[in-house]
C-alpha cells in the first residue's frame, strides 16, 4: 500500500516538474508577449496541480498510516490548490488585456517568415 | 465595462478570502510566522486590489480617505493605549503581565492587543499611500 501512494505521488511529482520545465523553457524561447504567457500559465496551473497532487498522495498516505495531525495538511494543500486555480489564469488575463491594451501586436507566421 | 467580467468575478470571489487570510495572519502571529505588519499589508492588498479592479472612485466609496488617515492613527493610539493602560494598572508602561491575574496570559493578551493596533495603522498608511499615488494625474509628457 506504501509503495503504491509512493509510485503515483512521485509519478504526479515528477509530471509537475515536467510542466515546469517545459513552461520555464517555453518563457525562454517563445518569440512574443502572449505565446510566453501561454507557456508561463501552464506551469502555474499544471505543474503546481501535479506537484500538488503528489504532495496530496503523501499526505494520504501518512493518514492511512495512523498520523491524523495529517489531516490539515491535507486541507491546506487543496485549498492552496484551489486557489491557484484562481489566481493563475486570472492573472495571466488580466497580464494579456493589458498587452493588447498596451498596443502589442500577436506575432504571426507570416511575420517570422518574412523576417 | 462588460467585457472585464473575468476580472471582477474574480476579484469579487477572491477578496473576502484575501480579507479573511489577512485576520489568519494577524491571529495566528503569536503561533506561527505573521503579525501585525504582514496581515495589516496583506488587508491593504485586498482593498488594492478593488481599486484596481472596480476603479479608485469605487474604492473611495467603500472606504473614503478620511477614514484611512484615521486608521492610521488610530493604530497608534491602541498601541499607545495598552501601555497606559497596564500603567494605570500598577505596572511600567507596555508591562503585558498586569492585563491578566496570569502572567502568561497578560503577555498574551497584550501582544494581541499591540499586533491590533500595528494592523491598523499598517493598513491606514498601505491605502494611504496607494491612494496618494493612484490619485495623481498622469503627467503628459
Amino acid at each position: 500500500m506504501d509503495l503504491a501512494f509512493a509510485v503515483v505521488s512521485w509519478a504526479c511529482i515528477m509530471g509537475g516538474l515536467f510542466f515546469m520545465i517545459v513552461g520555464s523553457v517555453g518563457v525562454l524561447r517563445m518569440p512574443d508577449v502572449f505565446t510566453r504567457l501561454h507557456a508561463a500559465g501552464m506551469t502555474d496551473t499544471l505543474g503546481a496541480g501535479l506537484i500538488i497532487l503528489g504532495l496530496c498522495f503523501q499526505t494520504v498516505s501518512g493518514i492511512v498510516d495512523g498520523e491524523t495531525s495529517y489531516w490539515f495538511v491535507l486541507i491546506r494543500l487543496v485549498l492552496v490548490d484551489a486557489f491557484l486555480t484562481f489566481t493563475s489564469p486570472i492573472s495571466t488575463h488580466a497580464l494579456a488585456r493589458a498587452a493588447i491594451a498596451g498596443g502589442v501586436e500577436p506575432w504571426t507566421k507570416e511575420e517570422a517568415e518574412g523576417a | 465595462m462588460d467585457d472585464r467580467v473575468i476580472l471582477r468575478i474574480g476579484a469579487k470571489i477572491l477578496i473576502p478570502f484575501i480579507l479573511l487570510f489577512a485576520l489568519y495572519v494577524q491571529f495566528h502571529g503569536d503561533y506561527g510566522p505573521g503579525g501585525g505588519f504582514q496581515a495589516g499589508v496583506i488587508f491593504a492588498a485586498a482593498f488594492v486590489l478593488y481599486a484596481l479592479v472596480f476603479g479608485l472612485g469605487n474604492a473611495v466609496k467603500v472606504l473614503p480617505p478620511q477614514a484611512v488617515y484615521v486608521c492610521g492613527a488610530l493604530g497608534v493610539m491602541i498601541y499607545m493605549g495598552v501601555g497606559f493602560v497596564t500603567m494605570a494598572l500598577g505596572g511600567a508602561f507596555l508591562d503585558y503581565n498586569v492585563l491578566a491575574p496570569d502572567p502568561t496570559h497578560g503577555q498574551h493578551y497584550g501582544i494581541l492587543a499591540v499586533e491590533l493596533g500595528v494592523l491598523v495603522t499598517v493598513f491606514g498608511v498601505m491605502v494611504a499611500l496607494f491612494y496618494a499615488f493612484a490619485g495623481r494625474r498622469r503627467l503628459d509628457l
